[in-house]
């Protein structure tokens, strides 16, 4: 699960983690009248949507007045900010209005799981900035890497190499820098959070550090004993899809291609998507109904298919496990009593119950194109996708 | 022959009592797996029984107990997410070497702590998220639907569930069965690694032939395509799902910074390609695809 940077900052300043002084506002108003209160001659207007790379795409913007920033909110606010990290775009519900910083160095740290070693680990490099992905791609030896042992966490000694490595010299500074790199290590594992990033990490021309940008990425399979937590969700930064299909335990992306897929297990959701497109055709979306679909959430899954315009076509695809090919098959039946049925469905079913399965879908009355495997199931989908079947 | 578990194989199931557990160690049993305790804290002293009656297994407070009692050497794990880092430690505790949890949806950390406390302990756990285990006709210790497996010379390591199913059914099909198959599990922190699966069927006499199934993300088919390019003989044939996954919504930097270009399918299959292996474009070939391996160098 993601949150705001505001969130992620109050987190930070729970933890005794130096932020800028900010007050989120949310239209012009609000906006002008907290930079008035902060009173620092510059002020920066800060988009808050679930998305990076915001100031490369004219989402952090500096504001000499209360009302300039005023109309900087004005702009901002009401609209959607396409960055690269989100091509489609997120809407702008509020902004954070933040005190002016003197930076003098930005640093760049992110802590998250490395998976190589199944240990979180630190990445912090001196070149920090909105061209930090640049730099780790042509200068990966700038980026510093230190693993933390999860049993005991960051040791200081650790802290203090990366301090040292990124060309830190200053006593003060060097400690000030190892305290922050430990407190995100305790944070890390008290808020179960799969990344957290500091970019920049700012040394001020008053010669201390201050955060001046906070992600936090939850695992959303410890939200359970973070109820704290799962409360910061914002469900406008969700694709309204999407979300109806978390309401379901459905995992769910959509696409842009015109055939609807429904799979069980994600690595056969990705191979139907790549067999899709290996004859020619365009798969609409992404769909794993996990491991235990019950029949109403297949038929959840179905509606949800159904409620996408440019779908021309249906593929359902499952080999039956855990899933008996008798309840999907009893989901679409279902499914296809609530919803007007008037696109083609191809339907692929082995497994578990295939035979059971099978029949209850032929006899259900319902115009279903069998496929005897997947091959033969995504080829009629194209087929279907074009009108040609 | 086969790799980690056969017909000797004495089954503990942690969370024997509840839905899940029951509903597959009965499937377990009637592949004919020998299930010879359950645990369930609280309930021990209870004579587990499935639906129709046909099973009889006892159930034990602790892990520790029913090893002592039944002499269980393995563990199959169906306990919820929130419970389930402990009931793998637990099975390790007790002596287990062999574990396999199925369990979805536990905690990343929980899997980082448990790597963390077994490492170098001896101890192979399969999973978690991950279908289980299966040596053709002699023991399942998993959710897969035991007819599409048939006993052979081919091994299976796969990521996904269903492709694994996907795979072996195909290779079922045109009679051409398998030593073991192995489902290590689709999350990021997994006991088995892909490396480490190739690894044991190449040790493995009577295993001919290797599959291996992976995903885009982490570098495990990256490692098992260095380990294969120097270690093994053996055909293998590779499959990369998720070609056309689009690069994920994300919100940081460190996930693009880590990766430095490596974990996807591209960069997976070339590996795969340059360490030797036949890969395949989409997962309805892997059949076809060993059977020509197979004959190519006079195995079939
Ligand atoms: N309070 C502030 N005072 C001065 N400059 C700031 C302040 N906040 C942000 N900036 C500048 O704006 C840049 C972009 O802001 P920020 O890092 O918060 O957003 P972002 O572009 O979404 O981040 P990223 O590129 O890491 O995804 C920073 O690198 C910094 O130079
Ligand atoms: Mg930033």
């Amino acid at each position: 699960m993601k949150i705001h940077e505001y969130q992620a900052k109050e987190i930070f300043k729970k933890y005794g983690l130096p932020v800028p002084r900010g007050i989120v506002a949310h239209n012009a108003h609000e906006a002008e009248c907290a930079a008035k209160e902060l009173g620092t001659p510059v002020v920066v207007v800060k988009a808050q949507v679930h998305a990076g790379g915001r100031g490369k795409a004219g989402g952090v913007k500096l504001a000499k007045s209360p009302e300039e920033a005023g109309k900087i909110a004005a702009e901002m606010i009401g609209n959607r900010l396409k960055t690269y990290q989100n091509p489609e775009g997120l809407p702008i519900n509020c902004v954070l209005i933040e005190e002016g910083v003197n930076i003098d160095k930005e640093f760049y740290v992110g802590l998250t799981l490395d998976r190589e070693v199944s240990r979180p680990v630190f990445m912090v490099s001196a070149a920090g900035g909105m061209e930090i992905e640049e730099i780790a791609k042509t200068n990966p030896e700038l980026i510093i890497k230190e693993h933390v042992d999860p049993a005991i966490g960051l040791l200081p000694y650790q802290a203090r190499k990366i301090a040292f490595k990124i060309g830190l010299t200053d006593r003060k500074l060097v400690s000030q820098f190892a305290k922050i790199l430990m407190t995100l290590s305790k944070m890390y594992f008290d808020l179960d959070a799969s990344l957290i990033e500091i970019n920049p990490l700012v040394k001020t021309k008053e010669d201390n550090f201050i955060c001046l940008d906070a992600k936090i990425d939850f695992d959303d399979n410890a939200l359970y004993r973070h109820p704290d937590i799962q409360e910061l969700e914002d469900t406008t930064q969700i694709d309204p899809l999407e979300l109806e299909a978390k309401k379901w335990d459905l995992n769910y992306v959509r696409l842009d291609g015109n055939i609807g897929c429904m799979v069980n297990g994600a690595g056969l959701a990705m191979a139907t998507m790549d067999t899709i497109k290996f004859y020619g055709g365009e798969p609409a979306n992404f769909l794993d109904v996990g491991g235990t679909a019950t029949v109403e959430r297949v038929a959840a899954a179905f509606r949800l298919l159904l409620s996408d315009p440019k779908v021309k076509a249906i593929f359902v695809n499952i080999f039956g496990g855990i899933v008996r090919c008798d309840r999907i098959a009893g989901g679409i039946i279902e499914a296809a009593k609530q919803v007007e049925l008037d696109r083609p469905l191809i339907v692929r079913l082995e497994g578990t119950n295939v035979e059971l399965g099978r029949k209850m879908l032929e006899e259900s009355g319902l115009n279903i194109i069998p496929a005897k495997d997947m091959a033969d199931g995504a080829q009629k989908a194209v087929e279907a996708a074009k009108g040609e079947l | 022959m086969s790799v980690l578990v056969n017909k000797n194989t004495k089954v503990v199931v942690q969370g024997l009592t509840g839905k899940e557990g029951s509903f597959h160690a009965k499937q377990c049993l009637d592949y004919g797996t020998q299930i010879v305790a359950g645990v369930t804290p609280g309930k021990g002293g209870l004579i587990w029984k499935d639906d129709e009656g046909k099973y009889e297994v006892p159930v034990f407070n602790t892990v520790e107990e029913a090893v002592k009692e039944t002499g269980a050497d393995a563990s199959l794990i169906f306990v919820p997410p929130a419970f389930a880092a402990d009931a793998i430690m637990e099975a390790a505790d007790a002596g287990i070497k062999l574990i396999v949890c199925i369990t979805e949806g536990i905690p990343v950390n929980d899997m980082v702590k448990v790597k963390r406390t077994l490492e170098g302990t001896g101890v192979r756990y399969i999973g978690p998220n991950c279908p289980g285990i299966i040596t053709p006709e002699e023991c399942k210790m998993g959710i897969m639907p035991g007819h599409i497996f048939k006993k052979g010379r081919v091994g299976i390591v796969s990521r996904s569930g269903t492709l694994t199913y996907e795979a072996a059914y195909q290779l079922t099909m045109r009679g051409i069965g398998q030593s073991t198959v192995i489902g290590i599990g689709g999350d990021p922190v997994p006991g088995t690694t892909h490396r480490e699966a190739v690894e044991m069927f190449n040790n493995d006499p009577d295993t001919d032939a290797i599959v291996l199934i992976g995903e885009i993300g982490g570098t495990m088919e990256e490692e098992a395509a260095e380990y294969i390019k120097e270690n093994v003989e053996k055909p293998v044939v590779a499959y990369i799902a998720g070609v056309t996954a689009p690069p994920g919504r994300r919100m940081g930097h460190a996930g693009a910074i880590i990766s430095g270009g490596k974990g996807d399918a591209k960069s997976k299959m070339e590996a795969l390609r340059e360490a030797g292996a036949y890969v395949c474009n989409t997962p309805a070939e892997i059949g076809e695809m060993m059977e020509k391996a197979l004959k190519e160098r006079g195995l079939l």
